[in-house]
């Protein structure tokens, strides 16, 4: 691969993916492309990036997309999302949904399902304080072959040994051989669907939860601040959103605020739900003709923000 | 420094299971079979057994059931690390009293995922 031909990946996966790679993330190219280049029959990654320009086959430009931007996931990742879910995000849900008895939950980068799972895992685990509450959980990626993964729910016994506890694996996967299944009732709980965050979701509707963990630190600082702002105008004000470990909302945006004492866990800040627009208004429902919605690109969000 | 016992009748994997404790901060006591195990933990209680399921002497199980009745042998916290990856086995290990279980093969990530899953680390 030559310094050009890395150039022009880069640019490829910024425009399609909103992948942001620096410049001395070769190794991680070589790495997921090389076994792309062996099932496509490229005789190496030169011949591959060449077949991604104007002329290239849209199913070859998806293969390379999903295999740059799949990510490794364990169930309950990093435990303490879980435990802010069933201490703080499930008892406030189920105090403020009281009428409506619904709450919609939304796994923004949902990858091999690991992470809606879990969740559906908390919520029949606390089934007993949930009565008459309907949840419904979106799982989301940008990977339709992750997704595929995901719906079957069938996970290797390495998968299923990192971060599921054994009376979990027990109570809620079968065994088939080498290889451990969700569970029908557990499946059923759990919606899939394929996603670019770069391009308009505001016909998903609103949701009470969202998880969007681990993903936007591929962005840039641009991307983030769209992707977060038009996370909040999805979300009632007393609903959460849960970032990854290493992410944050400081220095990006003011539509969302920490919640004090729980680490990745933010809500939309008063202010700025207050003055948004009534959902609906803003955007129909629409297939995005470019990787970037113009109404919802950082240049627009700034024009508006300038306007008040 | 918590102490693990690693009880297993090969002695590579007591090696492997060693060297990844032993990076966790865990001091390590090694026993053959349960007989031996069951013999180390009357002189002092680890806090943590990593135990195998078939070896000769005394089973895994045979060891665990022993040490659930031995005054102090609910303390110490038992991960199976076993090749027996069956429902059925699995469910007569937890009723037997054990805290997790790993099946083999395991890794680094299997390890640190279990004993934090227990609360060793």
């Amino acid at each position: 691969m030559t310094p050009s031909e890395y150039e022009f990946l880069k640019q490829f996966l910024k425009s399609r993916s909103g992948l942001v790679l620096s410049d001395e993330k070769q190794y991680l190219v070589e790495s997921r492309l090389v076994p792309v280049t062996r099932r496509t029959g490229h005789k190496n990654l030169s011949a591959l990036i060449a077949d991604l320009g104007p002329r290239g086959s849209e199913e070859l430009k998806n293969t390379v997309v999903e295999a740059m931007t799949t990510n490794e996931s364990f169930f309950f990742r990093d435990k303490t999302p879980f435990d802010h879910f069933r201490k703080t995000m499930l008892p406030s849900m189920l105090t403020n949904r009281a009428g409506s008895k619904r709450v919609r939950i939304w796994c923004a980068a949902a990858s091999t399902g690991q992470e809606p799972y879990s969740i559906g895992m908390c919520l029949q685990e606390d089934r007993g304080k949930t009565g008459g509450f309907r949840f419904e959980i979106l799982g989301t990626d940008i990977s339709s072959e992750v997704l595929e993964k995901a719906r079957m729910g069938i996970y290797s016994q390495f998968e299923v040994q990192r971060g599921l506890p054994i009376q979990m694996l027990l109570k809620f996967f079968s065994q088939q051989g080498e290889l451990w299944q969700v569970a029908p009732e557990l499946r059923a709980m759990v919606q899939w669907r394929k996603l670019n965050l770069l391009q308009n979701f505001s016909h998903l509707g609103e949701f009470d939860i969202i998880f969007c963990r681990n993903v936007l630190i591929y962005f840039d600082q641009d991307t983030k601040r769209d992707i977060l702002q038009r996370l909040a105008k999805q979300m009632p004000s007393d609903g959460f959103l849960v970032l990854g470990a290493a992410e944050t909302v400081v220095g990006l945006t003011d539509a969302f605020e920490p919640v004090p004492d729980h680490r990745g866990l933010y809500r939309p800040r008063k202010s700025a739900t207050t003055t948004r627009a009534p959902l609906g208004t803003t955007s129909p429902a629409q297939p995005a003709k470019g990787p970037v919605d113009p109404l919802n690109s950082p240049a627009f969000q700034k024009l508006r923000a300038l306007r008040g | 420094m918590k102490h693990c016992l690693v009880v297993d009748d090969s002695s590579v994997i007591r090696k492997v299971a060693r060297r990844i404790l032993e990076d966790m901060d865990f001091s390590i006591s090694e026993a053959e079979d349960g007989q031996q195990a069951l013999d180390a933990c009357k002189e002092s209680m680890p806090d943590a057994i990593l135990l195998d399921w078939n070896m000769p002497v005394m089973d895994g199980l045979e060891f665990l059931n022993k040490l659930r009745e031995e005054e102090g042998g609910d303390v110490p916290l038992v991960v199976f690390c076993t090749t027996e990856n069956d429902v059925a086995h699995i469910a007569k290990a937890i009723r037997a009293g054990a805290n997790e279980y790993i099946m083999k093969p395991f890794d680094r990530d299997i390890i640190e995922a279990k004993f934090q899953e227990v609360g060793l680390i």
